[in-house]
């Protein structure tokens, strides 16, 4: 086993035996949360702070689940109550949060590189909840385990990843992820929703969708921010959901046996059809909620058994 | 130095000389504050041993931010004279981006007034080219040129109307006044933390394509074309931009073009996990621009290196990346990273300081910038090969210590800068 990582701030500075470590526990956490009791203790006495500085349910509430299940003390900070909105800067807010000796501390930022610009200053465990545009490594790894379950391995395959790629930290990490794993990319989307410098990320571009999706094991939509679908990226909303939104005839390209994944919340009717969402047989959007608190557990239970280790090393006097 | 006589004589020492292109062993007389003689001199007044080091015209510094007006807490006309002095820049030319910005010929005799007696080196000011630099109405270009304004600029910010920019631009011609333009388009450019490509993609910062900067370029010289205007662009930095700047020059319009010592010696990777002192503006550019630029600033294309100076308190850089300020420090690595280029041997010292002290005089209309008899005593000697490690806090006398090269291994160390005759700065010069 192993997870050597400090913090988890993105998918970058994660190893291939890193993921795999951290897929195989959260497999056995997947296990734990289908009982009727749920509780570990693999965090018992700790404290977690979810600081959470752009507006989330999904993703906090996976995080705060995953911290109750397994015993942490979770605390929910508000952020857009708090000082923030009386000009108090990012390190200050962490410095003083600092002091109140969290363990682990979950963080999302609406700008790129903020969380780990926090993480530099606290001697606690850091997560990325997503900054800016830049990652959101715990989503690429809900993804990863769902992929793994559900096609047996998480190499060799051939996944689409569709949609408003520039703006998406969600398509950077699976970016960064899946080619980790070794696996052949297609990002799909309109020139507009591309990012700059795209070609040189070694992933096939395309934006005949039809096209792109031909023989894909794994059809990943994106979402559609509202600012963006009126006039400034893409001409309109029927227009995108004509091209590039995902329906049954689209999706046809695909191998018979692709599954169609959405990190949500979705746009029914602008990025995916309606039906298509709710057909079991084919979207795993449902599992991907379910294989995110798993995976959330699983970062927290390793980056905690490392936190624990290094101040046991620590109080050891061990140099570290 | 005595009060009766000012007569200083260097021997042994290694002559850069811009004019000319060319550095030779030799000495140099300097007395009343001029230059009195150059090459083969004899020994008059005090004598300075220079064993063998080099001895330049000092730099002048076209672009430097100084905190008066306003912020006064990042860099005042003392610190900044006193970093000035410790780089080897004899003369900076203030840029007008204070707070408020120096836009009527007040507000410049208050920084004239203020800067006179602060700062141990020459420092000379420039002046808005729109009132408040927000491009609407031009400032008295006619009472801030009597009042001692060198040039006109509103810094980074490009006057976006052309109507406004083409009036500003004939009636600066009509006396002879020069503009100083920032080509960057600003409609693309709006919003940009960093150049846009595959390594700005990655990090999620907003990115600004290099074509901005030549669309404001192209832009410019069509003005430049249609009004006569004599117009320099303050930092030329891609690798697109060069052969537009060629062709001008080419069909004969009075433009030149300078660039930052950051933009010939740092690319974007530099700025790596979000270190927000390497946010400038414009951004870092490719390793490929890098080069373009560094040789077109060797060929003598670009003509003007300079530091672009920007302080920047600790505050406003321990921020997320895209809410930090942009801009560094940089009068006294100016000469130090400029070395760089000449350990690399992309240019010699000669054409270094062509770049740094006689093209920005010459464009100006000042008389520094040279090694000949008459002009001002305003010298830096220096050592190109001297090592050391840049310690921001212990080694900055600017009162803001951003700078990019903290912790940076360099070679090139100022040993003394005299202004006017006057030892501004360095040890006490060993006597022969």
């Amino acid at each position: 086993m192993t997870f050597r990582a400090r913090h988890l701030l993105g998918i970058e500075q994660l190893q291939p035996d890193e993921i795999r470590t951290l897929l195989d526990l959260a497999d056995s956490y997947v296990d734990l949360n289908r009982r009727t009791i749920k509780r570990t203790d693999a965090l018992a006495g700790m404290t977690q702070i979810n600081m959470f500085f752009e507006a989330s349910t999904r993703t906090q509430s996976s995080f705060e689940i995953a911290g109750k299940r397994l015993g942490a003390d979770v605390m929910n900070m508000a952020v857009s109550q708090s000082s923030v909105k009386k000009g108090e800067t990012l390190i200050d807010t962490a410095l003083t949060l600092n002091a109140m000796h969290p363990d682990l501390l979950v963080v999302r930022h609406q700008n790129s590189g903020a969380v780990a610009l926090l993480a530099e200053k606290v001697n606690c465990a850091v997560l990325n909840a997503g900054d800016g545009r830049h990652e959101h490594p715990t989503q690429a790894l809900l993804d990863a385990l769902t992929i793994r379950r559900r096609k047996g391995r998480l190499q060799r395959l051939t996944v689409a990843i569709c949609g408003d790629i520039a703006h998406s930290r969600v398509a950077r990490s699976n970016l960064l992820l899946l080619g980790k794993m070794e696996n052949r990319i297609r990002l799909i989307g309109p020139p507009t929703l591309m990012p700059a410098g795209v070609g040189e990320f070694g992933c096939e571009i395309y934006d005949d969708m039809k096209a792109g999706l031909e023989g894909a094991d794994v059809v990943m939509m994106l979402r559609l921010q509202k600012e963006r679908m009126d006039g400034g990226f893409i001409p309109s909303e029927r227009e995108y959901f004509y091209r590039y939104g995902l329906d049954a005839e689209k999706l046809a390209h695909a191998k018979p046996d692709a599954i169609v994944m959405h990190p949500g919340p979705m746009n029914r009717g602008v990025e995916i059809d309606g039906t298509l969402a709710d057909d079991i047989n084919r979207s795993v959007i449902q599992e991907q909620v379910e294989m995110g608190v798993a995976v959330r557990m699983a970062a927290m239970d390793l980056l905690a058994r490392n936190l624990k280790a290094e101040r046991g090393r620590a109080a050891a006097g061990v140099m570290v | 130095m005595t009060a009766e006589n000012d007569t200083i004589t260097f021997i042994n020492a290694r002559l850069i000389d811009p004019e000319t292109g060319e550095e030779r062993p030799g000495g140099l007389t300097i007395s009343g504050g001029l230059i009195a003689a150059v090459g083969e001199v004899a020994e008059d007044g005090r004598v300075i041993d220079c064993s063998g080091k080099c001895l330049a015209p000092g730099i002048v510094d076209l672009g430097v931010k100084v905190g008066e007006p306003g912020e006064r807490h990042k860099e005042s006309f003392r610190s900044a004279g006193l970093a000035a002095a410790a780089g080897g820049v004899t003369t900076i030319i203030t840029r007008p981006d204070t707070l408020p910005a120096i836009d009527n010929p007040e507000s410049l005799e208050f920084v004239t007034r203020r800067a006179a007696g602060a700062s141990p080196v020459n420092i000379r000011h420039m002046a808005a080219l729109t009132k408040g630099r927000e491009g609407r109405e031009m400032t008295e270009i006619g009472f801030l040129l009597d009042a001692g304004a060198v040039a006109f600029t509103d810094c980074d910010h490009v006057v976006a109307d052309t109507k406004v920019l083409s009036r500003c631009l004939s009636y600066a011609r009509s006396l002879g006044a020069l503009v100083i333009g920032h080509a960057q388009d600003p409609g693309l450019s709006k919003g940009a933390a960093v150049t846009s490509g595959k390594f700005a993609s990655l990090r999620g910062l907003p990115g600004v394509s290099p074509m901005a900067e030549r669309m404001g370029f192209d832009r410019d010289m069509a003005m430049v074309e249609m009004t006569g205007a004599r117009y320099h662009f303050d930092q030329v930095t891609c690798a697109r931009t060069l052969p537009a700047l060629e062709r001008a020059k080419a069909n004969g319009f009075d433009v030149t073009a300078g660039v930052s010592i950051h933009h010939v010696t740092l690319n974007e990777f530099d700025v790596g996990d979000y270190r927000t002192f390497f946010k400038l503006t414009p951004p870092l550019r490719s390793e490929d621009d890098r080069k373009a630029v560094a040789e077109a600033l060797a060929s003598g294309l670009i003509d003007i290196l300079c530091s672009m100076h920007t302080p920047q308190d600790e505050e406003s850089k321990r921020l997320p990346y895209e809410e930090a300020a942009a801009g560094a420090v940089a009068l006294q690595t100016l000469l130090p990273a400029a070395m760089r280029l000449y350990h690399d041997g992309t240019m010699g010292l000669a054409q270094l300081f062509r770049a740094m002290s006689l093209n920005p005089a010459k464009r100006l209309g000042l008389p520094g910038g040279r090694l000949a008899a008459g002009a001002p005593a305003d010298l830096v000697l220096f050592d190109p090969d001297a090592p050391f490690v840049l310690d921001r806090f212990t080694m900055l006398a600017s009162k803001s210590k951003n700078t990019p090269f903290d912790g940076a291994r360099m070679e090139g160390k100022v040993l003394a800068t005299y202004v006017g005759g006057r030892q501004v700065f360095g040890a006490e010069v060993r006597d022969a």
